[in-house]
């Protein structure tokens, strides 16, 4: 079963937030709300899945010289695509979620795995990884949007749990952000990463 | 209250600090922030690198406006960047070794800052011109440079303590930028 | 080396490219229908609208004139402030013929989620102080609508005084753009509909905009 290593791989013991603490700033930034998060890396999943995988097919005919100009070019395209459906299809989210969209193009989670995978290995591995390590990312995220909405505006997924009036604020605000990711990531350093 | 420059400049450097309320650049914000030196010199090239960005991004907008072609934005910018971010590493090289000296290990960081490019992109989305523009950017990393300095002092004195071991490295930096990121708050009835 | 480069650039700007044919139409729609949703919340029952552009304090301000069976029946203003905590908010304020704010709708904002957001929700402090009067029957300062704490007796959102500012801001400017539509034919009268043949005779004579066109968002 060494694909399906290749997926669990990306959303444990290589997961981007947690472990490898890539692609800080959507992570900070769009997990205000469970949903918003999971849209967030939805998102940057598609964009990976899709890079990882032209990546790999055309890492033997570009020259090592231009390799990363050549990554950023295919990453770039990928994301502007990805925002124009977003766009078309789901305009609400597109509104939330605003400049990140744009910013998946600088995410250091995917030149990192072109990089440290794509560049090396099979187009289908590839495409595994990306669908993992999208999959960790999104994990995370949603796992940072629910604790935050939880915690700052009593609901989940936009469901209101009755009890908003009785929740710090601050969850929702920026320094609530970085106290959510901060804890979380301890708890999952002492109980997780062994 | 129109958006005077008073206000762009108040609004970017303290109310919206690009890092601690926009969340824009945390991976240097992490990553270089644990000295306050570095922190100076990273400060000083991101300024740098964004009041050039900031000028060649507009004139370029107004380029792909004119040829209907926005949606090529992101493409376009990020390689301006990359390339500009080059081009600024070999002039600093040839025309002032000592500033190159101080600012060189940071540039090749900054492209993948994505301060840069979300303040490009931000600019263009508050329709400013092109002085609002450059006022903004270097606000936005003035306050850049304003929170990686304050960080990375009081990193300095983190380091000496003896944290549980489940928080080393990011999980109490994360912890102290949330401290910081509550006093940012107080600025926010300031414009 | 640079063949190579060129190749794959080429490429890729084909595929944005192509997308890009293929999405233009679905985002105009999704634009479009958007914004006549907003129409229909902010306006009393119409079956058509005519719309203007007009500058207010050099801002891109859009005057929709609805009508019924050729009676004009109210206006949307599709106007913004820039002075919002997190960026533009950009609202659309219906007006009845007689000057009463009929509904407000939030077009776009991207302000503090839990309390700048406010301002999306039914019933929020900002939109039970201005539906259903008409603006000069408020207390004004410098004849503009302001927040209590500026003087004025339109309630804030709780802590998020920006933000309620930049919404006030907004219904000033579609208030102002609301009587300039409405001038020249006479201000807006305290009783019954304006004339349907004075609004047509004023479609012609606003000052036009430079820029053709609204600016997506």
């Amino acid at each position: 079963m060494n694909k399906l290593k290749i997926v669990l791989n990306g959303i444990i013991r290589n997961n981007p937030t947690f472990v490898l603490v890539l692609g800080m700033c959507p992570t900070l930034g769009t997990t205000t709300s469970a949903a918003n998060g999971m849209g967030m890396g939805l998102a940057t999943m598609s964009v990976l899945i899709m890079s990882n995988f032209f990546i790999s097919l055309i890492k033997n005919i570009v020259p090592d010289k231009v390799r990363i100009p050549a990554f950023i070019v295919v990453i770039a395209s990928f994301v502007t695509v990805i925002q124009m459906l977003m766009q078309a299809f789901v305009p609400d989210l597109y509104a939330t979620l605003g400049v990140f969209i744009p910013l998946i193009v600088v995410n250091c989670i995917i030149l990192g795995r072109a990089e440290a995978f794509a560049s090396k290995n099979t187009p289908f591995d590839s495409l595994l990884d990306g669908l993992g390590i999208g999959l960790g990312f999104t994990l995370s995220l949603t796992t940072i949007g629910s604790v935050r909405e939880i915690l700052g505006s009593g609901a989940i997924f936009g469901y209101s749990l009755g009890i908003a009036d009785k929740m710090p604020l601050i969850f929702v605000l920026a320094p609530g952000a970085f106290m959510v990711l901060g804890y979380l990531m301890v708890l999952f350093n002492k109980f997780v990463k062994k | 209250m129109e958006l005077s420059y008073f206000a762009i400049i108040i609004g970017a450097i303290f109310v919206n600090n690009v890092v601690l309320s926009q969340f824009l650049g945390i991976c240097p914000f992490l990553g270089v922030s644990s000295k306050v030196e570095t922190s100076l010199g990273m400060g000083a090239a991101v300024t740098f690198v964004m009041a050039i960005s900031s000028v060649v991004t507009w004139l370029i907008q107004q380029m792909l406006v004119s040829f209907h072609i926005e949606y090529m934005q992101t493409i376009v910018f990020i390689l301006v960047i990359a390339a500009l971010v080059q081009m600024v590493e070999i002039i600093l090289k040839k025309l002032s070794p000592s500033l190159y000296q101080a600012l060189g290990i940071f540039l090749p960081l900054i492209t993948t800052n994505c301060a840069v490019l979300g303040v490009a992109i931000l600019t263009i989305q508050k329709n400013f011109n092109l002085l609002q523009s450059v006022t903004y950017s270097v606000s936005i990393a003035i306050g850049f440079g304003l929170a990686l300095v304050l960080f990375a002092g009081i990193r300095e004195r983190l380091e000496f303590e003896d944290v549980p071991a489940a928080f080393k490295g990011v999980p109490v930096a994360l912890i102290t930028a949330s401290i910081l990121a509550m006093a940012f708050m107080g600025f926010s009835g300031l414009v | 080396m640079t063949a190579v480069l060129l190749g794959i650039t080429f490429v890729s700007s084909a595929v944005v490219g192509l997308v890009n044919m293929i999405t233009v139409e679905p985002i105009a729609q999704a634009q479009q229908a958007a914004k006549e949703a907003a129409l229909k919340e902010v306006l009393p029952e119409f079956d058509q609208t005519s719309k203007e552009d007009m500058l207010i304090d050099e801002l891109t301000t859009t005057v929709y004139t609805a009508s019924k069976e050729g009676v004009v029946s109210g206006y949307a203003v599709e106007t913004l402030s820039k002075n919002g905590f997190g960026g533009e908010v950009r609202l659309m304020v219906g007006f009845t013929t007689d000057g009463r704010i009929y509904n407000i709708n939030v077009l776009q904002q991207a302000e503090t989620p839990g309390l700048g957001t406010k301002m999306t929700e039914e019933g929020n402090n900002l939109i039970t102080s201005v539906k259903g009067f008409n603006p000069a029957e408020k207390k004004l300062v410098d004849g503009r609508l302001a927040v209590r704490k500026d003087g004025g007796d339109v309630d804030a959102l709780t802590a998020a005084t920006i933000s309620s500012r930049a919404y006030v801001d907004a219904v000033n400017r579609a208030w102002t753009a609301c009587k300039n539509a409405v001038r020249g034919a006479d201000p807006i009268p305290a009783t019954g509909a304006t004339p349907a043949d004075a609004v047509v005779a004023n479609d012609t004579a606003k000052e036009p905009v430079a820029q053709e066109g609204e600016k997506n968002e």
